[in-house]
Formats: C-alpha cells, sequence, structure tokens
C-alpha cells in the first residue's frame, strides 16, 4: 500500500464526510457530536496492533496497551453517552 | 511489499463493511427519527472492526490487550452510566479528550516500534502527535470551562498573539527536527527523544493556548472543533500504520465535525473565526 492509495481514500472519505451532514436540528447538535466522537475512537484498531506485537521489546507494547485503554474509554463511553442522549430526546416527544 | 494473505483480505474486506456502517451510522444520526438507529449502526461498525482486528497475525500477545480493554470498557460504562444528564457536554469534551490522548499514544508507540522511518511516515507520525495533543489539552481545558472549574470567561493576557504565533513557529521547528532527525545543529548535539518529548510537551501547550482564550458559552463549538481535530488525528494514525479503516472513520469524523461546526456557529449568528478569535477582537454582534 503506497502513500498515494492512502491519499485517495482519505480524499474520497472527506468528500463523503462533508456530504453527509446536512440541515441537523439544534436539538441534534450534541448527540451528532457525541456519536462523530465515538467513531474518532477507531483509534482503538490501530492501538490494537501495537499493544500486540512484541517485535521491538516491551515499551512500544506497553505504549500501544495505553492507548488501547484510553480509545476503549472513548468508545465505550461515547457510544454509551450517545445512546443515553438520544433515548432521553425520544422521551420527550 | 507485504504478502497478502487469506485473513489480510478478510480484515480488509470487513473493514469496507465497518466504512459503510460508518457512514450509513452517520447519515442516520443526522435526523431525529432514526438517530439511535444510526448510533446503534456505529457501534456495530466499530465491534466488527476491533474484532476483526485481533485476527491480524502481527498481534501475537493478548494478555495486555484483554487488560487495557477490559479496564477502558468498565471506565467507560462507568464515566456514561454516573454522568448528570445535565452535564453531557462536558462527558463529551472529557472523553474527545481522552481520544485525542490515545491518538498522542499510538504516534508515540509507532516511533518506539520502529528504527527506520520513511519522511512520509514521519510527517503523519508527527502529525497525529501534534493534533492529538492538541485535541487532550484543548478538551481539558473546554471540560474545565464548562464545568466550571476554571473561570469561563475568555481568558487573555498582554502579548497573547505574539506568543502564540513564537509558539507557532517552534512547533514548525520541532516539526522539521522530529521529520528530518539530524544529529548536529549549530554544534548542539540533538538527541531524538528529546525533540519527541518537548514536541509533546508544545502540542499540549499548544491546545491550552487555544482553547484558553475563548469564552465558556462559545464551548459547544469548540468542543465540536475538538472533535473534528480528533477525528483528524486518528487520520493522521492512519497513515502512519497504513491502516484503511482508521484513515476512512478519521476523516469521515473530521470532515463531518468541520460542518456540524459551520451549522453550530451559524444557529449562534457567528462565524468561526469570531468564535475562535473572540478573546483577541471585540465580539462583532448583529441586532437582536
Amino acid at each position: 500500500m503506497d502513500a498515494v492509495y492512502l491519499l485517495f481514500i482519505l480524499l474520497l472519505s472527506i468528500f463523503v464526510g462533508f456530504e453527509l451532514i446536512q440541515k441537523v436540528p439544534a436539538t441534534l447538535h450534541t448527540p451528532l457530536m457525541s456519536g462523530a466522537n465515538a467513531i474518532s475512537g477507531i483509534t482503538v484498531v490501530g492501538a490494537l496492533a501495537l499493544a500486540g506485537s512484541d517485535s521491538m521489546g516491551g515499551y512500544s507494547s506497553y505504549l500501544g496497551a495505553f492507548a488501547v485503554f484510553l480509545a476503549t474509554i472513548n468508545v465505550v463511553g461515547g457510544y454509551l453517552v450517545t445512546d443515553r442522549m438520544l433515548a432521553m430526546f425520544k422521551k420527550k416527544q | 511489499m507485504i504478502e497478502t494473505t487469506t485473513t489480510d483480505l478478510i480484515i480488509n474486506f470487513s473493514y469496507v463493511l465497518a466504512a459503510a456502517l460508518f457512514i450509513f451510522g452517520l447519515k442516520l444520526l443526522g435526523h431525529p427519527s432514526s438517530a439511535r438507529k444510526g448510533n446503534l449502526l456505529s457501534a456495530i461498525a466499530m465491534l466488527i472492526a476491533i474484532v476483526v482486528t485481533m485476527f491480524d497475525n502481527n498481534i501475537v500477545s493478548f494478555q495486555m490487550i484483554a487488560i487495557a480493554m477490559l479496564a477502558g470498557s468498565i471506565l467507560g460504562v462507568l464515566a456514561a452510566r454516573l454522568i448528570a444528564m445535565t452535564a453531557m457536554p462536558e462527558m463529551v469534551s472529557l472523553l474527545n479528550g481522552i481520544g485525542g490522548l490515545a491518538s498522542l499514544f499510538v504516534a508515540w508507540a509507532t516511533v518506539e516500534a520502529n528504527s527506520e522511518f520513511s519522511v512520509f511516515t514521519m510527517i503523519v507520525t508527527f502529525l497525529a502527535l501534534l493534533i492529538g495533543g492538541v485535541t487532550f489539552s484543548g478538551s481539558l481545558i473546554a471540560w474545565a470551562k464548562l464545568s466550571e472549574r476554571i473561570t469561563g470567561r475568555s481568558v487573555t493576557f498582554a502579548g497573547q498573539a505574539v506568543f502564540n504565533s513564537l509558539l507557532v513557529l517552534v512547533i514548525i521547528f520541532a516539526a522539521y527536527l522530529f521529520v528530518a532527525q539530524p544529529t548536529m545543529l549549530a554544534g548542539v548535539n540533538i538527541d531524538f527523544n528529546m525533540v519527541l518529548y518537548t514536541a509533546m510537551g508544545l502540542a499540549l501547550l499548544f491546545g491550552i493556548m487555544l482553547v484558553l482564550p475563548i469564552g465558556g458559552a462559545d464551548m459547544p463549538v469548540v468542543i465540536s472543533l475538538l472533535n473534528s481535530y480528533s477525528g483528524l488525528a486518528a487520520c493522521a494514525a492512519g497513515f502512519a500504520l497504513h491502516n484503511n479503516i482508521l484513515i476512512v472513520a478519521g476523516s469521515l469524523v473530521g470532515a463531518s465535525g468541520i460542518i456540524l461546526t459551520n451549522i453550530m456557529c451559524k444557529a449562534m449568528n457567528r462565524s468561526l473565526t469570531n468564535v475562535l478569535f473572540s478573546g483577541f477582537m471585540p465580539v462583532t454582534k448583529t441586532d437582536m
């Protein structure tokens, strides 16, 4: 996989991201922000690969494991918080 | 080129599926009737991505991963359950900062895991480190302002603009040292670890300086912007690790976060520049 190929992916994803969000009602601003924040916890996937390989001694895998820990908080907390907000939102209707 | 095995193929196909689900999930999150379903879809996508990554041939030890994931999940559940409904925006900010810190640590681990780097890898690793650090400290300040742990008013001091400009210059210089890795500069020995730690410190300081001058009432917009940054940090980490799903999900969050930030600004009748630099210039308000 070379850099150009990865840049293609980046470019297309950015366009999709721009198109996805349009005319969001004000009540959904915070849940949407929170939901997107949970997605950014995808870093956990990168962290997993670093935490699981013991190629170069333990140091980098400890850092990777800590990153897994942090990203997991972001993912689990993020989705649950979003769901809680949206559940509340539904009840009000 | 790395040999493509069947496992790699399965992993990457599952990443494609996860990416599609993330996109659907975000789309549905934008409408009141389908928002909860959208969140669920994106959570499923995340689960697929995580589970499938475990089959990666490079992952050989699961002990630390299991401990880290268990501890992270418990803390995440507790945080989401125990927080008061009124404190949600702060919580999002805090979680966002933690995500940024995760990207910083991924970048750090990447540097430690390898000894030889291409210029491209070093540039994206530095970006992940910088954006991750800014997201972390910026989100912490936003959290502290929203929860009134520090003053919600705009914090400014004389020469702040000059200080920030200098800070940007120093960061650019640190980026050069990080990427080019000169061993000697102007007769001074340069230790790469020193550059690494200094870069992290600068990123954290920069995040603080960015958010301090912004008033507490504007914090939701700032959190939305920082959320977009944390996506970009994940995206940069994806480039450093050559991981597709990180790039796709990261840039989705980055791009949609910018749009959402813009929508939120418009809802307040302000421009983004007006919010970001409100500490430095008189706020121009349109007549109500």
